[in-house]
């Protein structure tokens, strides 16, 4: 077991081998002095926070009543105001738990396509020997770098003759034809560090290559299968061009239209409403990213994922 | 396979050991084949809904097509009127301030700071998580409007250059200002190149350091000699990504100009112009013809970058 656990951590954590000797090192310890220690502490600090001052102005600023939020600069509300949250949750369309359910089914469905295909493609890559392979790898890397614009107008035009605007279709099906080259190859990364001894294994036991793949290498591949469900999560959750291109309908708008729709109702007193409802937008992204933190560091480190 | 050594049983005593090895092998090897590419079938669909599109809007770009008559061959058209539009020539401008000003100075901050959280301090995990939360907030919606509000007149902002004297301009409404503000707000997003620094940075052997130090090597020398050619290839790698990810921005323009492009176009991205010739006028062939031109863009500048990598990026093997 211990010889199955230990290639993926290495896959995943290319850096962390190198990094037990580098604290222990003397060296190191030195050119740290305790002064010197303390100011890039101080320096490091000082970036944090302003880099965080945004988020937090934002937060502290849902709780504020609008006309205070740009009288104080300061992060403390004086007076505490919960009525933004109500007042943003109906100030559109519909109740905005609509949207967020909207946004919800799309991401879903987009975790699972994308989970399902890259991962069967993956196995193909990583594990299995036929002809083309090679040249298929090739043609899913160059796709890595084809910008999508490229393809925007024809796949529009494809979606609008099945009749498909104004559903979630355009934004799901893509997920489910594994058209995402970066989870593909993270797991192909991932994939090629297990043991070729597993499949053989599998095989003499009379697993066929499906079942090879079912019950020995996915569940293997959860660290792997983790990072990319979270980083479709992400990216699913905030996309705004797709939305924005196949749906009209405001009833079906996902999170960032009906963000967006607040700013056509801008005045002064909506402040309030659209920052709380602005963070009820990231809040998810920002729950995800602490839960899973270590599959989003590795995951970029491995692949340069973004 | 099989045909032949049943057609040949004389040969099957020499071969003894030879056939039905190498026939099971056949066997397993086709099964194999087959499979494979029944893993690959979602793939296959996927790269058709590429290709053809792929294709097509190559078409497109030599036609008039408008999504509701059919397309006529119109040749070199559509190139030709980009030529004399002013407003592409201005969406081009911003994109490549925006990309030539932000990714060098996103990168280099990304690269400063994972050179200072790499001296093994502690609180490592806090830092990163900090810096780079922002990165995966840069793209949203939620982020860039309230982008709008802290640049807008009486923003945070300006009520901080106010505690100055300093009566900071109207950042969001004036032309000269509008795009410092996406271009502040990329460098904002600098996390992610961070991380992937990190990573890289980890990998280098700290014995380097150590006989470079031994042999009297400053710290600059050393981060000249040691550091920046061992990375080098992941400063490429960020270089490239980076650069084609911001070629292509639309969100940010598109929510700070609620759609427009404006004040005066200044924030007219080349891919929020393209949507409002394509989505909003109806101009495909006109849209198609300016993917293609970014496509070729794009690639030039990720040849270039290729070609001179040559000269700059180290690889050890």
């Amino acid at each position: 077991m211990a010889l199955l656990e230990s290639p993926p951590t290495s896959a995943t954590k290319p850096g962390k081998p190198a990094k037990q000797p580098k604290q222990a090192d003397p060296e190191d310890a030195l050119t740290g002095t305790r002064g010197t220690r303390f100011s890039r502490h101080l320096i490091l600090c000082l970036v944090g926070l302003v880099m965080m001052y945004p988020l937090l102005w934002l937060i502290s600023s849902s709780f504020k009543p609008s006309n205070d939020i740009f009288r104080q600069l300061g992060l403390w509300p004086d007076n505490w105001d919960f009525s933004n949250y109500a007042e943003g949750w109906t100030a559109l369309n519909q109740p905005f738990h609509v949207y967020l359910i909207n946004s919800m089914i799309v991401v879903v469905f987009s975790i699972i396509g994308n989970i399902f295909s890259c991962a069967l493609a993956a196995y193909a890559f990583a594990r299995m020997e036929f002809t083309g392979r090679k040249l298929f790898f090739a043609l899913m890397l160059g796709t890595l770098m084809l910008p999508g614009h490229v393809l925007l107008v024809p796949q529009y035009i494809i979606f609008s003759q099945l009749g498909w605007l104004d559903t979630y279709l355009p934004l799901i099906v893509p997920n489910f034809m594994a058209t995402n080259a970066f989870f593909i190859f993270l797991m192909v990364q991932f994939m090629k560090a297990l043991p070729k001894e597993l499949d053989d294994a599998a095989q003499i036991d009379g697993c066929g290559p499906f079942r090879t793949f079912l019950r020995v290498i996915l569940p293997l591949c959860v660290p792997a299968m983790a990072t990319t469900a979270i980083f479709t999560f992400i990216s699913t959750w905030n996309e705004f061009f797709g939305p924005l291109l196949y749906i009209q309908n405001q009833d079906l708008y996902t999170v960032p239209l009906a963000l967006r729709a607040f700013m056509d109702s801008e005045g002064q007193s909506m402040w309030g409403p659209m920052f709380a409802m602005s963070v009820v937008s990231i809040a998810p992204i920002i729950g995800f990213f602490i839960a899973g933190q270590k599959y989003l560091i590795n995951g970029i480190a491995t692949t340069g994922l973004k | 396979m099989s045909v032949l050594t049943k057609q040949a049983p004389g040969a099957a005593a020499s071969l003894a050991a030879g056939p039905p090895g190498r026939r099971t092998r056949g066997t397993a090897r086709r099964r194999n084949q087959r499979s494979g590419y029944l893993f690959l079938l979602p793939w296959f669909l996927g790269m058709l809904f590429t290709i053809i599109p792929f294709f097509a809007s190559l078409y497109l770009a030599f036609t008039d097509y408008n999504l509701f008559t059919e397309p006529n061959f119109v040749g070199l058209a559509n190139f030709q009127a980009m030529t004399e539009d002013p407003r592409l020539w201005q969406s081009l401008k911003v994109t490549f301030i925006y990309t030539f000003v932000s990714v060098p100075i996103s990168l280099a901050v990304a690269l400063l700071i994972a050179l200072v959280l790499n001296r093994g301090l502690q609180g490592l995990a806090i830092y990163r998580s900090v810096y780079y939360l922002p990165s995966l907030l840069g793209g949203s919606v939620a982020i860039v409007m309230l982008w709008r509000y802290i640049f807008g007149n009486d923003g945070i902002v300006n009520s901080f250059l106010g505690l100055f004297g300093i009566a900071g301009p109207a950042w969001v409404t004036d032309p000269d200002f509008s795009l410092s503000t996406l271009i502040v707000l990329n460098v904002w997003t600098f996390g992610s190149p961070m991380v992937i620094f990190l990573a890289g940075l980890r990998q280098v052997p700290t014995m380097y350091y150590e006989a470079a130090s031994i042999d009297g090597a400053s710290r600059w020398r050393q981060f000249r000699s040691i550091t920046i050619p061992l990375i080098s290839p992941i400063i490429f790698f960020n270089l490239i990504m980076q650069l084609i990810g911001s070629f292509q921005t639309f969100t940010q323009g598109y929510v700070m100009s609620g759609g427009t492009g404006g004040p005066a176009d200044s924030t007219l991205f080349y891919n929020l112009y393209l949507y409002q010739k394509g989505f909003t006028e109806f101009e495909m062939g006109y849209a198609s013809a300016m993917a293609w031109l970014l496509l070729m863009i794009i690639a030039i500048f990720t040849a270039i970058n290729f070609i001179a990598s040559k000269f700059w990026v180290f690889y050890d093997n």
